[in-house]
Parts: C-alpha cells; structure tokens; sequence
C-alpha cells in the first residue's frame, strides 16, 4: 500500500467572474475527483481567480498531433475572406 | 527524417520565438536542462517556506502574521505550479521528491542560511524575493510553454512578497534604536548571500552558455546580478540601512554601482553541503513526506473504495 504510485494528474479549469469559458490553468494531483477540486481551489484561486472550476483526468483528454500541425491548421491560411477585413467598401461607410 | 533535420528544426523553432511544448520534438539536452532547472526552482520554492515557517508562531502582530502566512502559502502553490511544468517533460512527482530527499537534486543555497530575527522576514521579502523577481520575470518569456505560463503566474503573485518585507524593515529602521539595529544586521547578514543567488559569475557558469542559446534563459547571471545591486542601492538609502560592502560607488560613466568581490568559497560551500542548515532543511522535508505516508495511503484507500462501490452499485442496477 504504501508503495502505491503517485495520485493521477488532473488538469484544472476555472471560470472568471466575467463569464467567460472555463480557461485551462494548469494541473494538480489528487487521489480523486473532490480532492483535486478542493486543491484546484486552494492551488489556483487564492485571489479570487474564479467562480467555477472544472476538473479533468489528464489521461482522459486527446491533444492534436504537433506532428501534424501543417496538415491541422495550414488550410486556414489561405482563406482571409473569413475575416471582415477583406472587404473593400467605400470610406463614407463608416459603421460596419 | 534525420535528428540533424529536427535538430535545425528546432533551433529555427527558437530563433522564431515559437514556444516548445510538451510533444513537440526537443534534443535531450534542452529536456535534461529545463528538468534540472525546473526541478531545483521547484524545490527552491518548498524548502523556502522552512526558514519563514519559524517566524509564523512570533509574528508581531496580527497583520503580520496573516500576511506571512499567505507568502508562505503562495509559495507552496508556486512550487506546485513548477513541479508540473517539470512533470510535462516526462518525469514523475516523486523522482523529484526522491532526488530532493538523497541531496541529488540542489534548491537555492539562500534557504540554508538561518533566520536569526523577525527583521529577517523582512530581509527575505525584500532581498531574496527581490533577487527572485529579477530572476523570473525574465523566465515568463521562456522558451519552454509550461515553464513560462508558470512563471507568469508566480511573478503576478510574487509581487507583494517583496513589498511586504520592505515594509518589514521600514518600520523596524523607522522604531527604536535597538529595532534599527536588528534591520541592519539582518542586511548584513542577508546582502551576500542574496547577492550569491544569481549564480556563479558569467565566466565560471557552467549551465549558462547552452540555456541562453536555447532561450530558456534571456539574460546572464551578472547582468542580473547587477540590475539587483542598482535597484536595491537606493531602496536601502530609503530605509536608512548601509549595505555591507565597502567597495560599492557609483560609476558615473557606466551609470551602474560597483560592488566587491563575491566569497565564491563561501557559495560553493553552501551548494555542496556545508551551509548553516543545509541537513536542517532536507531533514524537515523528509520528514513531513514520511510523516505523511499514511495521509497520501489513507485518501487513496477511500478514492480506490469510492470506485468500488461505484461499480458495483452499476453491477447491481
């Protein structure tokens, strides 16, 4: 027993006061779900950082390939139309 | 692909500022470096909660008291941060513990001199977090993601630490003669070694040359050391106080204080062991993580019995 491994890894989320989406903080390890948000609250809101934390078992989450980022991300290069500013409209437009 | 290839990779990777993150590619020695570096800034933080620990029962009054208990609490979280930014680099909580515990693993020599007085919580505040500050800030730009997004956090947070030691000593060299006396002596106590904290002088830093290619670090350790001895020159003045160094002037030309010369034997015995409480402080962390076995076994024994019941109760329904 007491050659147990070390508690699993959680990853932390918190929500601002601004309602804002729940933002990745950081991570922290607890032996289970309520530790790890009883320590997410002493570790990572000791200044009033949030009014909601989530917490997430690091090995239940699938992160991207960095491997394959250009194959990932590159096709959003090209396409600047999504933005507003590709457009040409006349300067005495001046609310759009 | 080649390891030269994603060895150049990398190097353009950095040249670019783009930040390295875990499962990118990295070369062994950049992991290796930002393990030891991360590790021993962890540890720093820990064990650097013990010398303060013995001013929380005899702080005078209340304000102080809550105030160094939230530094206190603060670094604790700042070591946390820290040990999971060296966790992201492939290395288990307890092998840090492990090599913190057998004196593998080193933290700053600073924490291994004792606190003599109340007046040395000032210090501390003013003097070493001061030099820690100037340490860090530079490191939130850190190559390494998790690093840097950790020191951003601990700088944000670190910021009254310094304040509340300044104000420490202020109050002390503004009270009686024998409470000036006491904020003196703890500066010359505390000036050197606060001065040593930045590492051996640039031709002798053996770790320096690979970390500032690689951009783990930004700035050497006697630029740093000379921007603590410009900023803290005038802060001393403000209290009243003289920094024990009689070769420190002014250079007008360079507009920078000169200062003497460091005791590097003084440093170099501290780091391999021989510091007024070098085993002091291992001891005490040993300690509270063997004393806290049964605390880590018994909240895994209930979360392992919490799970059981939970599947069996989904047998059942």
């Amino acid at each position: 027993m007491s050659n147990s491994k070390s508690w699993p890894l959680w990853e932390v989320f918190i929500r601002s006061k601004h309602g804002l989406s729940h933002k990745h903080v950081g991570s922290l390890h607890a032996s289970d779900a309520d530790m790890a948000i009883e320590n997410a609250r002493d570790v990572y809101t000791r200044r009033q950082e949030g009014i909601s934390i989530w917490v997430v078992e690091s090995k239940s989450i699938t992160a991207s390939d960095p491997k394959l980022n250009d194959a990932m991300f590159e096709p959003a290069e090209d396409k600047v139309y999504r933005h507003p500013t590709f457009y040409e409209l006349p300067d005495e437009l001046k609310h759009m | 692909m080649t390891t030269i290839n994603l060895e150049e990779q990398f190097m353009n990777r950095l040249a670019l500022d783009e930040k390295i993150e875990p499962k990118d590619w990295m070369p062994e020695k950049y992991r290796k470096t930002l393990v030891r570096q991360i590790a021993q800034h962890a540890h720093s933080e820990i064990v650097g909660m013990l010398p303060e620990a013995n001013y929380i029962s005899r702080a005078p009054s209340l304000r102080r008291k809550a105030a160094l208990l939230a530094k206190i609490q603060d670094e604790a979280g700042h070591g946390l941060y820290l040990y999971c930014a060296a966790e992201t680099l492939g290395v288990e909580r307890d092998t840090l513990f492990e090599e913190l515990h057998s004196g593998k693993a080193k933290y700053s020599s600073i924490f291994n001199y004792p606190t003599l007085s109340w007046a040395d919580m000032g210090a501390i505040g003013w003097l070493v977090d001061g030099a820690a500050i100037l340490n860090q800030v530079p490191l939130c730009k850190c190559s390494y993601g998790p690093y840097a997004r950790a020191m951003v956090r601990v700088c944000k947070e670190e910021s009254f630490h310094q304040r509340q030691g300044f104000e420490i000593l202020l109050t002390l060299s503004n009270g009686s003669e024998a409470q000036k006396q006491m904020a003196q002596d703890s500066l010359n106590r505390w000036w050197w070694p606060s001065m040593m904290m930045f590492g051996p002088s640039d031709a002798d830093s053996t770790n320096s040359e690979y970390s500032m290619k690689t951009k783990i670090k930004r700035f050497s350790n006697d630029e740093l050391r000379q921007r603590f001895v410009d900023a803290t020159k005038p802060q001393a003045d403000i209290l009243g106080l003289t920094i024990p160094d009689p070769n420190l002037k002014y250079n007008e030309e360079t507009k920078h204080w000169e200062y003497g010369e460091i005791d590097w034997e003084e440093f170099n015995n501290v780091v391999q062991g021989h510091g007024a409480c070098n085993k002091l402080r291992v001891k005490a962390r040993k300690d509270a993580w063997e004393e806290g076995q049964w605390v880590r076994d018994a909240a895994t024994a209930y979360a392992e019995k919490k799970e059981l019941r939970k599947s069996q109760t989904k047998q059942v329904a």
